[in-house]
């Protein structure tokens, strides 16, 4: 349905949807290496969906995932380029720690927030994307600047030791097994906890459940921190495996991209793979566009917008409310 | 402070805050009905870029600013028709209404990027334009800027004084009390979305005509959100937004003077000026909102069955 409305709307631009689509699927699915970068493009997506899906557990709408993920790129650029006399065992560890707690320790400023009863969570994260972006790029106009790179606004590269181990000789990083675990124990814990068993009650009636001695803002804080460690976790793999040193062009959306492939999903770790899989497929398929068929890749927003629209016009009364 | 500065901070906030004004009122009558908006941020960026190729395409203005109006409208349509028919839920068919305006308007600026056109008339006033210092601080702008208040005059005078605004604020309160007294919320709600989105439409079109004269990928930048923010700092009444817009208003124009003045702060920084002021509004206000907060804010009208 989706796919149709958007082949219409190529149509209408003058160009031809069947090639775009056949141009898409040949160049992601039709060799070895094209696999690989789907696969890559997926390990943002599975950790910034899990991001938002973790707070979703009991009703919070993260939409910061974006933000998050530039402070867990800006801190983990902060690690490697102070600690990068560490050897890559130290260092690694490092960074992604810094990555997690950047990201998570951003999402917790909106978690308190909310759970003061100061400002709702949805809107306080879409502001501090914003707040985070122009950090990241105050870092890397000013203090961190490059001294090497004249023009453009970067950080010095990463260290060797700084740059996470790649599989198989492709781009697909050491951050797929993060976002691996990540989805096993968001599993595991949900499913086999007590923890998840508390949630799921808060889920479904707060009031029951704070009754019965839930401390609603403690998990509230909690999922807040932990979503957007998933979050800074994608910033930290993609500034050290990507792009090797931070830039303002991080991230092309990806935040934004986790947040509709968890709430297509409403939060399955099953699902939220299938989601990225299939979005990496059109994102990698946006680039092609826009190489090929002069469309810009900002018009990939508009798939994704009308699949979201379709889920939502199909999904009545589910998500209640 | 110097005279020259402190009319320039002025009118640089009147200026900057004619949008955030259109797009406050926008969310303001959306929220009196029940209904929360996060694609405002799309609405605008559709109106901008709809107001912006109409006008290099005919030359006219009014056209222009007509066209983004209605562009809008009919785009906020989509939004109304989830929220409203198929009862989604609201504030994720507003991220996705964003998403939308976002890549629409990237896709159908794409060939007009670069191009520039005059800016919006300035009308000036006989008489009142001349004088020294308030002729240039308040009489030497476009005819939206002078349009905002009376705009914002007549959406307190529908929602206060009329049977629609009364029948709007009660559905926004209790739908199903409303519904139980003869209203149609759906039909009314759908009404006032539809103007809702004119006046988001208008809103980017000041941005794209009065202010930038030309278009740029994601030119709103967040306003759609200030104007969430803005509602909640005007506590849901019309002519108290007048002085939030300005307040906002005046922080980007701050913002930009103190660019300008070289002030020795990294314009990143100042960048960020206006969401932490939002975000500030937000939880200095929460405390006294729940008295003002229509009581059915965020849910949707299910019927009756």
């Amino acid at each position: 349905m989706a796919l149709t409305v958007f082949a219409l709307v190529l149509l209408v631009f003058g160009q031809n949807p069947l090639r775009a689509y056949m141009d898409i699927l040949g160049a992601t699915l039709g060799t070895a290496y094209g696999f690989s970068e789907v696969l890559v493009k997926m390990i943002p997506l599975v950790l910034t969906a899990l991001a938002v899906a973790i707070p979703s557990r009991i009703w919070l709408i993260n939409v910061g995932g974006e933000g998050q993920l530039f402070i867990g790129a800006l801190f983990a650029t902060w690690g490697a380029i102070y600690f990068n006399h560490l050897s890559a065992w130290l260092l690694l560890p490092l960074i992604s720690i810094l990555g997690f707690l950047g990201g998570g320790l951003w999402a917790l400023i909106s978690g308190f927030m909310r759970a003061k009863g100061w400002a709702s969570e949805t809107i306080s994260t879409l502001l501090m994307n914003y707040v985070a972006i122009l950090l990241v790029s105050f870092f890397v106009f000013g203090p961190w600047k490059d001294p090497e790179s004249a023009n453009y606004p970067q950080s010095a590269p990463f260290p060797d030791a700084a740059i996470l181990p790649f599989f198989f000789g492709s781009r697909v990083h050491l951050g797929a097994v993060l976002a691996i675990v990540g989805l096993l124990l968001f599993y595991f814990v949900m499913s086999r906890t007590r923890w998840g068993l508390e949630m799921r009650a808060m889920g479904i009636n707060q009031e029951a459940a704070r009754r019965s001695g839930i401390s609603t803002s403690r998990y509230i804080l909690l999922l807040m921190f932990i979503g957007g460690g998933m979050a800074g976790l994608a910033g930290m793999g993609e500034v050290s495996a990507i792009h090797g040193q931070l830039r303002p062009s991080l991230s092309p959306g990806l935040g934004y991209t986790g947040f509709l492939i968890s709430w297509i999903t409403m939060g399955s770790p099953l699902g939220i793979v299938a989601a990225a899989f299939l979005i990496s497929i059109i994102t990698a398929g946006g680039d092609i566009l826009q190489m090929t068929h002069r469309i810009p890749a900002a018009a990939i927003h508009i798939l994704m917008a009308l699949v979201l629209f379709v889920v939502l016009a199909r999904g009545t009364g589910k998500r209640g409310k | 402070m110097s005279e020259i500065l402190l009319i320039s901070i002025l009118s640089g906030a009147i200026l900057s805050g004619t949008p955030l004004l259109y797009a406050t009122l926008s969310e303001m009558i959306g929220e009196r009905a029940g209904i929360v908006n996060l694609g405002l941020e799309g609405i605008m960026l559709v109106g901008a870029v709809a107001g912006f190729v109409t006008t290099v395409k005919t030359g006219n203005h009014a056209l222009g600013v007509v066209a983004a109006a209605l562009a809008g409208a009919l785009f906020n349509m989509i939004f109304a028709f989830l929220v409203l028919s198929r009862k989604a839920n609201q504030l994720a068919s507003g991220l996705a209404l964003m998403f939308c305006g976002v890549g629409l308007s990237a896709l159908l600026g794409a060939p007009f990027i670069g191009s520039r056109i005059e800016g919006l008339g300035t009308i000036r006033i006989p008489l009142l334009s001349d004088t020294r210092f308030l002729g240039r601080a308040f009489f030497h702008y476009d005819i939206l800027v002078y349009l905002t208040i009376p705009t914002a005059v007549v959406v307190w005078w529908f929602l206060f004084k009329t049977r629609w605004g009364l029948s709007l604020r009660a559905i926004g309160e209790n739908p199903t009390a409303a519904y139980a007294a003869g209203r149609n919320p759906h039909l009314l709600q759908y009404q006032v979305l539809f103007i809702a989105g004119l006046l988001g439409g208008i809103a980017g079109a000041h941005l794209s005509l009065a202010l930038a004269h030309t278009w740029a990928e994601w030119m709103t930048a967040g306003r759609g959100f200030f104007a969430v923010a803005l509602v909640i700092f005007a506590k849901w009444h019309p002519l108290r937004a007048i002085a939030g817009a300005l307040l906002f208003g005046g922080a980007i124009s701050l913002q930009l003077q103190m660019q300008a003045q070289g002030v020795p702060v990294s314009s990143f920084l100042l960048d960020m000026l206006p969401y932490v002021l939002s975000l500030v509004v937000l939880m200095i206000w929460s405390g006294a909102r729940r008295s003002a907060v229509p009581g059915s804010l965020g849910r949707v009208f299910q019927g009756t069955e």
